[in-house]
């Protein structure tokens, strides 16, 4: 979902980077005001931010015969609401833009934005939809889903800059849909699975910090019990 | 709960190696590129006037480094993460003086049901 550098014109890149602003305005507000009420959570959001940063690394081959990686955010996003993964993302992003010319400085507000904005805020609202169906199934939804969000905003916004020149905005969103979003699929698989994963073991060794956080993933146990 | 995470484990590792077992690639010039690449391509085949107008500052002088700078990428994320549960995991194991986890309560309490592990 990297647009690269440069590849964005001006004005498109300029935009993506305004649109993105405030909700890393937010988000570090957000991580200050955990950090100092909770900082028993901190850990725990560094976890998130290195979820991300681990899945993000991973190019994985699709059964579309090319590679893309999964991005990890969902994590953080169910666990700590979607705000703080505008920054989490954003980090990750930096990191990748300035190191591995992956991505770049132009760009980062329009990949900040289907990264660490779009796909944060589709998985935290897929949770909360899916949470009665259980916890698994509304992580996974949740990560797989916000996976598949990211992808599909990076397919708009290049759809925007470079609209077919026979085909028009239509023709290159199927286009740039067929490069990105079809690829994704099996790949937004696996960050749910993973995601599931990560969130089992939490819900296993690290139930302190998820109250802390206020994550819900008491409800299951309390409704067998009810039952 | 293990037994569940091995399973959502092997079917990840199905995933990955699927495509690469499956004759997926054929016909295709350049197998398993990456899709940001290939969109950069597509911006300019239908744009070829379009000049990207910044450069990275930097780039990784090969592919070595590149894949050296990816693996440190990863390797952060994985040295905190696993450090992470593993410490809290030997918080909940160890009862630790530190420990006022709720987990720790359950097995004070109910000796018996921490035997037969926490329902997933």
């Amino acid at each position: 979902m990297h647009i690269m550098e440069g590849f964005l014109p001006p004005l498109h890149a300029a935009a993506w980077t305004v649109v993105a602003a405030p909700f890393l305005v937010i988000g570090a507000r957000r991580i200050a005001r955990i950090t100092r009420e909770q900082p028993q959570a901190k850990l725990l959001l560094a976890s998130a931010g290195a979820f991300a940063f681990v899945l993000s690394a991973l190019k994985l081959p699709s059964v579309t015969g090319s590679c893309s990686h999964p991005t990890g955010t969902g994590l953080g996003a169910i666990l700590f609401g979607p705000s703080v993964m505008a920054v989490l993302g954003a980090i990750v992003l930096l990191f990748q833009a300035l190191l591995l010319a992956h991505g770049g400085l132009t760009t980062l507000g329009a990949n900040i934005f289907s990264m660490a904005i779009v796909g944060p805020w589709v998985a935290y609202g897929c949770f909360r939809v899916a949470r009665p169906m259980g916890l698994g199934i509304a992580v996974f939804l949740a990560a797989m889903l916000g996976d598949l969000a990211t992808y599909t905003v990076t397919t708009g916004q290049l759809a925007l800059a470079f609209p077919d020149p026979a085909s028009g905005y239509a023709g290159a969103i199927t286009k740039f849909g067929g490069i990105f979003a079809l690829t994704q699929i099996p790949l937004a698989v696996i960050e749910g699975l993973l995601t599931v994963v990560v969130v089992n073991l939490l819900v296993r060794y690290s139930g302190e910090d998820l109250d802390g956080v206020g994550f819900e993933h008491r409800l299951d146990t309390a409704g067998e019990a009810a039952r | 709960m293990t037994r569940i995470n091995l399973t959502l484990l092997g079917l990840v590792l199905a995933l990955v190696l699927l495509p690469l077992i499956l004759p997926v690639t054929g016909g295709l010039a350049e197998p398993f590129a990456g899709a940001d690449g290939q969109a950069q391509d597509a911006v300019t085949q239908t744009h070829p006037d379009y000049q990207p107008w910044f450069e990275p500052l930097w780039k990784p002088p090969s592919g070595e480094i590149e894949s050296l700078l990816f693996a440190l990428q990863a390797a952060l994320g994985a040295g905190l993460l696993g450090y992470y549960l593993g410490l809290r995991r030997g918080q909940s194991l160890s009862g630790s003086p530190a420990l006022r986890g709720t987990r720790r309560r359950e097995l004070d309490d109910h000796p018996q049901s921490a035997a037969t592990d926490a329902p997933d």
